[in-house]
């Protein structure tokens, strides 16, 4: 035990590095997924026909398909077409196009659970349909997502994993260079799996406090009615 | 007579082969109170909705002070500023308090500085009894307190006429005088109202017409009196004596002769 403490000791700083990395990609995924899902949601509930279409395509492609295989198109396909990204941009936009695929139906549920009323009730004062969205339906369907959408942070981060694939250096890119010279794999992978846990654990508490912080009296109560 | 402030004219509403209501000619004059009583489903809400073009009327037109709002390309998020609408349910915007919901129409609608649209959204906070709930949450106040915030955040916007669906079926009992209350003040203050209520007490004694509608068809109109008293309809006669046993008043016309 005391060894191994000592061996993670030495090992934390090729291992910090890793961690930034992952933690890029799950900011940039998140983000870019939350935009993206955000449009999504947005199109399958308000838009016309067509754009109902397109998001419904998009959200099924990006659920129905291994992150790995969209992470592989981007990567290695879309040079055959003449489009190359870097390594970072390619496990980028995967990890983005793929997160905003649930993000969408996390967020696609929670705005419809904002009732039809709300929706009435912001146009009869004369707001715009798309005013409504922004001020009425919008900030109650953001704090209402709040408990489901916290997994997906967390999934987004253990996901990070699949771009050392593409030999992206993140944490698990990084364990597998000190698993390989220290000949000492299972105590590598611990620590990672520890890193990993510690993180995980963090989102959470950020996710709590959040939760607290935008909660608004009697709004939980009222959209537990049946 | 002066040009209505509401009129409709032929106005019908479908929804696939089920005909909501057909036909409907209305016309809502400054100062008018007007209530429309009948048995549910006979299409009063789905009238009201319609007339504040929330929901389309399949034909027939709308004209608020002369000009017509169902006419195409009419710009229906500027008509609904100007005729206010309290829901059954309240609907108030969960997320906000009593007075954010009553300011909100202010600031992103009729885009006030935020200091007038405090003032004016307190003053009419303060017009339905509750300057003192402004910092409150809807999940924090009972139903009245709730339908009259509800009633403050329509008032807010001067519309030219309220429109009342059934404010005060979704309130316990001891909840619904409040409501009401605030609404005589209105009718005292010479607001133009359309009301669909079952409150008989409250069609008696503050409105100036009452329409009774059924099964999407005006059947009957006139005063409380020519209603309550001298009904032209034996319909409109029996319904009549129906609600108003139900909701515990004095029976003012001798029982109809028989059900219908």
């Amino acid at each position: 035990m005391i060894e191994w403490l000592q061996f993670l000791w030495q090992t934390l700083p090729v291992f910090l590095d890793g961690l930034r990395v992952t933690l890029e990609l799950t900011a940039v995924g998140l983000i870019m997924g939350f935009v993206l899902g955000l449009l999504a949601a947005l199109g399958r509930i308000y838009g016309s026909p067509w754009v109902r279409r397109v998001c419904v395509a998009y959200i099924e492609v990006f659920r129905g398909t291994p992150l790995l295989v969209q992470l592989f198109l981007i990567y290695y396909g879309f040079p055959g077409i003449g489009i190359t990204f870097s390594r970072m941009a390619s496990a980028y936009l995967a990890l983005g196009l793929n997160s905003g695929a649930y993000q969408a139906e996390y967020l696609r549920g929670s705005i419809m659970a904002i009732s039809e009323g709300q929706m009435m009730a912001g146009r009869s004062i004369g707001l715009t349909r798309f005013a409504t969205i922004r001020h009425i339906i919008l900030p109650q369907a953001l704090r209402l997502v709040i408990p489901a959408w916290s997994n997906e942070p967390i999934l987004l981060l253990k996901s990070t994993a699949v771009a050392f694939l593409i030999a992206v250096p993140d944490l698990m890119t990084k364990a597998k260079l000190v698993a390989a010279r220290t000949y000492d794999p299972i105590g590598t992978y611990l620590a990672v799996a520890v890193i990993y846990l510690i993180i995980v654990a963090l989102l959470s508490e950020v996710m709590k406090a959040l939760e607290r912080r935008v909660r608004i009296p009697g709004l939980e109560v009222e959209t537990q009615k049946p | 007579m002066d040009e209505p402030i509401l009129k409709a004219q032929g106005l019908t509403k479908k929804y696939g082969e089920n005909v909501v209501f057909k036909d409907i000619d209305l016309a809502v004059q400054q100062g008018d109170i007007i209530v429309i009583i009948g048995p549910s489903g006979t299409g009063k809400s789905t009238l009201l909705r319609c007339l504040n073009l929330l929901t389309k009327a399949d034909g027939g037109k709308i004209w608020l002070d002369g000009e017509e709002i169902t006419a195409p390309g009419h710009n229906e998020d500027e008509v609904r500023q100007h005729i206010g609408m309290v829901f059954q349910n309240f609907l108030l915007f969960n997320h906000l308090t009593a007075l954010d919901n009553v300011m909100l129409g202010l600031t992103k609608v009729k885009h006030l500085p935020r200091e007038q649209a405090l003032e004016k959204a307190l003053s009419e906070l303060k017009r339905v009894g509750l300057a003192d709930r402004a910092g409150h949450y809807p999940g924090q106040l009972s139903g009245g307190q709730q339908q009259r915030v509800a009633i403050a955040r329509a008032l807010a916007m001067d519309p030219r006429v309220m429109l009342f669906d059934e404010p005060t079926s979704a309130l316990d009992p001891e909840l619904i005088g409040e409501v009401l209350e605030v609404m005589r003040q209105l009718a005292l203050q010479k607001m133009t109202m359309l009301v669909v209520t079952h409150e008989m007490g409250f069609a008696r004694e503050v409105a100036n017409r009452i329409i009774f509608m059924e099964k999407g068809s005006i059947i009957e109109e006139g005063t409380p009196d020519e209603l309550f008293l001298r009904p032209k309809f034996e319909r409109t006669r029996e319904f009549l004596w129906k609600i108003t046993e139900l909701y515990g008043h004095k029976h003012e016309t001798t029982q109809p002769t028989e059900d219908l």
